[in-house]
């Protein structure tokens, strides 16, 4: 018919808003279960391991090439202008307020997150949390919300680990190798850092992409189509949505927290 | 259960990491001081133009930092700016007759305000105002006269 294509796209339409719809109802349901960490720590504790102390090696490595790459290309630039004792400055401030929470949070969208999605994803199509509701266990708050609130707690902690071990690398790469003198380094860093303005927005920044990146791994997973190849494809949904939020929210929040 | 305490004894370490990180982020990159902003007293500047002066730039007196400028607000009956200072308890001893200058930090740097200290008995006190102030340099201002007088000087 000539109406087919306009019907398709409504169809999709409608698709997409529905999924929008149950990730939100999901959420809602996840913190309306905050109880249940509560009530069962371990379970939170495990989350914990699974998604910040396993994660803890790449991001602390990422962490330390990124902060010797930024010190190495900043003085390039910085020295050509008789500035390079702002070197720890920039590190600092590059690492503090962007790259330690956005980098992170991709890290750990596609470290983390992934996995979430699968072990999610396949415990669907295995009818395990079938098997959970039948014992009158619910899964949304038995699997899901230890799995959120682990990654919402991992995600700051693991932002700081990567910042400070940047600045350190940047440390090592501007004071050791390229010569900056190691006083004006740090005090050039604590004159313009604050503590408010620079660290607690950080920390604001990676506890809303904890929120975001474990919300779309876990929604990713429980709503996929229960088979291998729906699995495979909520998996890779999960790191590009991931990605994509983060970039995403990271310039909103930029705009509101350092734009005005 | 040794698995679940291991588990526990690691996630303990990553907390541990994670705190320590965050604490070094506070007070070693941005040098949190326990004395806050709110300690120390207020004193007012109104000057004819504070150029780019924002709040939180440091106040000096012989070129070490004693307080930070705590608001910038404008008198639109005046039209003058009137920069409020917070200054160290400790440096309680500022003669009623100092000077504030609005000073650049190196030719394009920050702004900062520097203090004077004038020779009278009488101190500032909690809510005073400092009575002598001079303005900012602005850099196009001073090429502008500097140009002028050139030219002037030629003619």
């Amino acid at each position: 018919m000539l109406l087919d294509p306009l019907a398709r796209l409504g169809r999709s339409g409608l698709d997409v808003l529905a999924r929008f719809g149950r990730g939100h109802q999901l959420l809602l349901a996840m913190v309306l279960g905050v109880g249940e960490v509560l009530r069962r720590p371990r379970l939170l504790i495990a989350q914990v391991y699974n998604v910040g102390v396993l994660s803890m090696l790449i991001v602390g490595v990422s962490g330390l090439f990124v902060g010797m790459v930024l010190a190495l290309q900043g003085h390039y630039v910085l020295a050509r202008f008789g500035a390079a004792e702002s070197l720890g400055l920039m590190v600092a401030a590059s690492l503090v307020r962007e790259l330690g929470p956005v980098v992170t949070a991709l890290l750990v969208a596609g470290r983390a997150g992934s996995a979430l999605t699968a072990e999610i994803g396949l415990m669907k199509a295995t009818e395990q949390l079938a098997g959970l509701e039948l014992m009158a266990v619910d899964p949304v708050r038995r699997i899901l919300v230890p799995r959120l609130f682990g990654g919402v707690l991992a995600m700051p902690l693991l932002a700081a680990i990567f910042s400070a071990v940047g600045v350190l690398g940047g440390y090592f790469v501007g004071v050791g190798l390229l010569g900056v003198d190691a006083g004006a380094f740090w005090s050039q860093m604590q004159a313009a850092m604050d503590v408010r303005e620079d660290v607690v927005n950080g920390v604001i920044k990676s506890l809303v992409f904890g929120v975001v990146v474990t919300w779309i791994a876990l929604f990713q997973g429980y709503d996929c189509s229960p088979t291998s190849a729906g699995v495979s494809r909520a998996t890779t949904r999960t790191v590009v949505h991931g990605a994509l939020a983060v970039l995403g929210l990271d310039f909103v929040l930029t705009a509101l927290m350092f734009g005005g | 259960m040794a698995k679940q305490r291991n588990i526990e004894i690691l996630v303990g370490a990553f907390m541990a990491a994670g705190f320590v990180a965050l604490f070094f982020l506070a007070m070693q990159v941005s040098n949190l001081s326990l004395a806050g902003m709110d300690e120390g007293y207020r004193l007012t500047a109104r000057f004819a133009n504070v150029g780019s002066l924002k709040a939180r730039a440091p106040v000096t007196m012989a070129g070490v930092r004693i307080g930070r400028v705590e608001a910038v607000d404008f008198d639109p009956r005046a039209f003058e700016a009137v920069v409020t200072l917070r200054i160290d308890p400790a440096v309680d001893s500022i003669p009623m007759d100092t000077f504030a200058n609005v000073f650049t930090s190196g030719l394009l740097g920050e702004q900062y305000i520097a203090l004077d200290p004038g020779g009278s008995p009488d101190v500032l006190v909690d809510g005073d105002e400092i009575m002598h102030t001079q303005s900012a340099m602005i850099l196009e201002q001073m090429i502008g006269q500097f140009l002028f007088s050139k030219a002037s000087g030629d003619g």
